[in-house]
């Protein structure tokens, strides 16, 4: 059962060739049977899953089922889920049960669909190998001894080992595309407001997106349908009707223009992803499509401006976590004064990564480096954004490797941050822009997963689904299973 | 550009954030290596550009003046470590 | 030495919304602790801010009202700050794109003095908790149901000379705010606050001297003395060759003096960036001018429309515009009656306002409509009763006695002009006293006024006393 996708998941549902309950018991049984290695669950909410699962069959007896009702899937530990330990991968929040659903919880519940549990990821999302969580490193199902790539590392694992069905992911320099690249499924960073922030702790708010992590392209838009939209409790969420993306995918093939920067293939990029990758830009050739050379001046300085951007954010937005009204609060805070209390809480509620980006975050906030950090960094987002608009102009989607490497051995990188922060050379630049930006399989080096960045305009998601689905059509990087997870 | 000790600690005090004398060090060298990073961003011309805070062109969407919010103050304090008569408790405040 | 005193005041002012600015938790004053405190105001995990359109609205017309420019475009800043009664770790504030630029207010000093104060600016923000002192096992407690209500930051430039000029202006922005009907300006509750910055410099210097700030000043007599006893310290140490530190301080009512604020101590950098979860507010032109249309009429402008349609003196119309309820009823009741608007005047001034104030009521808690005192004014003009015995029908109008015409006729106190009644009572009263008619006829005209007393004595006040004046005369000099 666990092989099929959602998609086929959902047919065989709704023919009743399986219930829910089966189905939400098969995956509760791999996840008791696999996750002690893998580790890529915070929280199993079994008991919550079978009676969403005993709904879900109700409901689909009754002929009142959607796609997802009964699909078995799992958030992001990023997600507040009412009842449930919400711990964004920190020791800060490994006390906190949130009063409340996210709007992304909250709509896929009212869609029907199961929730297995919270996957596990870096804590609060910063990270782009899973190994600053609090809960552990999580190990990547193609090699046990690699990462699965970060942040959303937890459910990328889940999905590729196939325990669950479908996992949700946030993706605010590529915590969705390069942790689905890494353990070789499709991971699908939308638009930046199509989807709801509300009850997404939030890492840096104009770049945060959610995400999905799924094995097809044709599950993301089944996925996506439910979760987006206008949301009045998110000011920045789009207020733009939603496609039927499902619907969509599968439309006959029409001619495309894929632009291909050639900086994407400069040094760093490793031999292996240039071979799998050129080679899936010759299949898209075979399907039709007009390959373009394009230039992304400016997309060198992703990097650069994101790690500005980002952590001022992030300074900003964790301040909350004080240990007064919810969070850690350590067990000598109450012997000093108001100063110690705050850094005694945060100091130790907080990990290493986390308190580094929040010091560099303030650092470039602070009077006498604003102009110089935040604003021109503000300023370069623009240069990157609008190298992508004048791109657009010319091509339909933008194609190119995901990460420039594939996964890497755990603690290979933990030491040295900017090595870490370049993974996500590729992947930023989406973000900056608000584009929306999938990563699907398309090879392997060393029995390690490659994945295919395409980046479209704003909103195009069903262009870009749709693109995504008719190489998934052709090719089966998609359906490999990792050995030993059959 | 090295951020010092001495900076750290200033900017760990702004950010109420404890760093142990045995994290400092470490700290200082990979901040200065990631503001080594980002200070590849002076040298871009960005005359006449205007700052971009937000992805996209949206605006500021209004709600309607409305209480819609009930009094749930048990069930939200159930999460805080300290609460006396309904009030969060923290080390004297001084004006 | 001759010193000046240099003051600019920032006012807070609570605006009257229903719910906090971000979030829809209720303003209402006075609850239990935190029960008014909701996800957002609590600043949870996960949760967002989504603006008020009301508090955006209020903004818009104080800015009206006074001048300013609204910004077509305005930007929501997080002030970033680490305090227990700041749940987010920042307040969302404006920085520098404020929602109103400049403008002004034009201060009535005394009867014959204007000031024209300028306005920086005003911006809209986030109130913060509160936090309780009283003994909780050495620690402080955290109220929350604040955070979040909607304030509007009016902040002057340093154009008041004195504490008398800060007081002024203080009254006139809060008589305004509450003509705007955007703030109620309750003091006690903490609705309309004020921080002071003070200096002082030798008088002819052009150069402004380094400045205090003082917080906190919650009444105008505060602000006042503390504007005082500041000013008065800073001359002393620079009479003494010393100089200013450039702070933040408190007011002790107490010990009447200022002194330094601890929690303010350390230099802070608040690190001002744009809220990345609030976008930008975009203010288009045909909502302005709405606004504007539907704007009431302002203090100043109801004050010299007063004096030049009414007559009013300058005081009277000062007293008469102090609030746009008074000013109201003022109006409506010069329009429903044929008394003069002097008539009207005195007695709004006279007995409405001293009996509002002895029984602690504000104007719109009267029970005199303008329309019922204006038929009591019309018995005084035609001659039905003397502004005497109008008092007593005031007071029996205040209890609930009835209408004006019911009362004068129930307690039979019409009063008494007809010519032949009049002439009896002198009569009897010449009578009586032979002695005084006496010394009037001796030439001492002063006693007139004894005996006009005693027929209306006579007449139990009822008398018409020019009538009586008039026969009396004729019969003295007969
Ligand atoms: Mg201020
Ligand atoms: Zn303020």
């Amino acid at each position: 059962m666990h092989e099929k996708t959602l998609a086929q998941l959902s047919a065989a549902l709704r023919k009743r060739s399986v219930s829910s309950l089966e189905l939400t018991r098969h995956f509760l049984d791999r996840i008791a049977r696999f996750d002690a290695a893998l580790n890529s669950f915070i929280t199993v909410t079994a008991e919550r899953a079978l009676a969403q699962a005993a709904a879900a069959d109700h409901r689909i007896a009754a002929g009142d089922a959607t796609a997802l009702t009964g699909i078995p899937l799992a958030h992001k530990d990023i997600f507040c889920t009412a009842q449930v330990k919400t711990s964004c991968g920190s020791r800060m929040l490994d006390n906190f049960i949130s009063p409340y659903d996210a709007t992304v919880v909250e709509r896929l519940a009212a869609a029907g669909a199961v929730m297995l549990g919270k996957t596990n990821m870096d804590e609060f999302a910063m990270g782009s190998s899973n190994e600053t969580s609090y809960y552990g490193v999580v190990h990547n199902p193609w090699n046990h001894e690699c990462v699965p790539g970060g942040s959303s590392g937890g459910s990328a694992a889940a999905v590729a080992a196939r325990l669950c069905s479908a996992a949700t992911g946030t993706d605010t320099g590529g915590s969705v595309r390069q942790p689905a690249a890494l353990s070789g499924i499709t991971g699908l960073k939308p638009t930046y407001g199509r989807v709801s922030r509300y009850g997404m702790i939030a890492f840096a708010s104009s770049l945060d997106q959610a995400g999905t992590l799924t094995r097809t392209a044709e599950d993301a838009a089944l996925l996506l349908e439910a979760m987006a939209g206008l949301d009045a409790r998110d000011s920045t969420s789009l207020d733009a009707a939603v496609p039927q993306y499902s619907q969509h995918v599968g439309t006959r093939w029409e001619n495309v223009t894929i632009g291909v920067p050639d900086n994407f293939f400069d040094k760093g990029l490793d031999d292996g992803i240039a071979t799998a990758i050129h080679a899936a830009l010759g299949e898209y050739e075979k399907l039709g499509a007009t390959l373009q050379r394009i230039r992304l001046d400016n997309v060198h300085l992703s990097v650069p401006a994101y790690y500005v951007v980002a952590p001022a954010e992030a300074s900003s937005n964790l301040s909350r976590f004080d240990g007064v009204r919810f969070g850690y609060r350590a067990d000598d805070a109450l012997r000093g004064d108001l100063d110690s209390f705050y850094k005694r809480n945060r100091g130790a509620g907080f990990g290493a990564e986390v308190k580094r980006r929040i010091l560099t975050g303030t650092y470039v906030l602070s009077a006498g480096y604003f102009d110089a950090y935040y604003l021109q960094a503000q300023k370069v987002r623009r240069l990157i954004s609008d190298d992508f608009a004048r791109a657009f102009a010319d091509v339909d989607v933008i194609a190119g490797p995901t990460t420039p490497t594939p996964a890497f051995r755990i603690g290979q990188k933990t030491g040295d941050p900017i090595a870490m922060y370049l993974n996500d050379i590729y992947t930023i630049g989406a973000n900056l822009a608000g584009l929306p930006a999938l990563s699907i399989p398309c090879g392997f080096v060393d029995g390690l997963p490659v994945g295919l960045q395409l980046t479209g305009s704003h909103l195009s998601e069903p262009q870009l689904l749709k693109i995504a689905h008719h190489f998934q059509r052709d090719t089966d990087w998609h359906s490999r299973m990792p050995p030993g997870y059959a | 550009m090295t951020l010092d000790v001495e900076h750290i600690q200033k900017l760990a005090d702004l950010a109420r954030l404890e760093i142990s004398a045995a994290e400092v060090r470490d700290v200082s060298a990979k901040l200065t290596a990631i503001v080594g990073l980002v200070d590849q961003l002076a040298a871009v011309a960005t005359a006449g550009i205007a700052p971009m805070a937000h992805p996209l062109n949206q605006t500021q969407r209004l709600r309607a003046d409305v209480v819609t919010e009930d009094n749930e103050h048990e069930r939200y304090q159930s999460n805080a470590p300290l609460v006396e008569r309904g009030l969060y408790l923290v080390p004297k405040v001084i004006e | 030495m001759d010193w000046e005193t240099v003051v600019g005041l920032e006012i807070h002012a609570q605006l009257a919304t229903a719910s906090k600015i971000f979030s829809g938790a209720s303003t209402r004053y006075g609850a239990p602790p935190n029960t008014q405190a909701c996800l957002v105001d609590l600043g949870y995990p996960g949760v967002l801010p989504v603006l008020n359109a009301r508090a955006v609205e209020m903004a818009i017309k104080f800015g009206l009202a006074t001048h300013g420019e609204v910004a077509l475009v305005s930007v929501f800043a997080r002030k970033n700050y680490f305090y227990p009664d700041l749940p987010k770790g920042y307040q969302i504030s404006q920085y520098d794109s404020p929602i109103v630029r400049g403008g002004y207010i034009d201060v009535v000093l005394d009867e014959h003095t204007i000031k024209r104060v300028r306005l920086t600016r005003a911006h809209l923000e986030e109130d913060t908790g509160k936090s309780l002192h009283e003994d909780f096992h050495g620690m402080s407690g955290i109220d929350l149901n604040r955070a979040g209500t909607p304030l509007l930051e009016i902040v002057s430039e340093p154009d008041m000379r004195s504490a008398a000029e800060a007081g002024a202006y203080m009254r006139a922005i809060h008589t305004l705010v509450r003509y705007l009907d955007i703030s109620d300006g309750n003091m006690q509750e903490g609705s309309f606050r004020c921080d002071a910055n003070v200096s002082v410099r030798r008088r002819g210097e052009d150069k402004l001297g380094t400045r205090t700030e003082l917080k906190n000043l919650n009444s105008f007599r505060f602000v006042e003395k503390a504007i005082e006893v500041e000013a008065r310290r800073q001359i002393e140490i620079l009479e003494g060759g010393g100089r200013i530190a450039q702070e933040t301080r408190l007011y002790d009512p107490d010990r009447d003096e200022t002194r330094p604020m601890r929690s303010k101590e350390e230099a802070n950098d608040y690190r001002y960036f744009p809220d990345p979860d609030l976008l930008p507010v975009v203010i288009d032109a045909a909502k302005i001018a709405a606004l504007e249309a539907a704007l009431p009429e302002l203090p100043a402008d109801k004050r010299r429309r007063f004096m030049q349609d009414y007559a009013l003196s300058a005081y009277d119309a000062d007293v008469l515009t102090s609030s746009r309820g008074l000013g109201d009823y003022y109006d409506e009741l010069v329009e429903s009656t044929k008394g003069t608007p002097k008539l009207a005047a005195n007695w709004v001034m006279g007995e409405l306002i001293g009996t509002l104030n002895r029984e602690h009521l504000e104007i719109g808690a009267t029970k005199i409509s303008p329309a019922a005192l204006g038929s009591l004014l019309d018995r005084i003009e035609d001659g039905t009763i003397s502004g005497k015995i109008a008092k007593d029908v005031f007071e029996a109008m205040w209890t609930g006695e009835g209408e004006v015409d019911e009362i004068i006729e129930a307690r039979g106190l019409e009063q008494i002009s007809d010519t032949a009644s009049l002439e009896a009572l002198v009569v009897q009263v010449l009578a009586a006293h032979p002695e005084q008619v006496q010394q009037f006829r001796a030439g001492r005209a002063q006693v007139l006024g004894f005996l006009v007393g005693q027929v209306m004595k006579a007449s139990q006040g009822k008398a018409n006393p020019q009538e009586v004046n008039k026969i009396l005369r004729a019969a003295l000099q007969a």
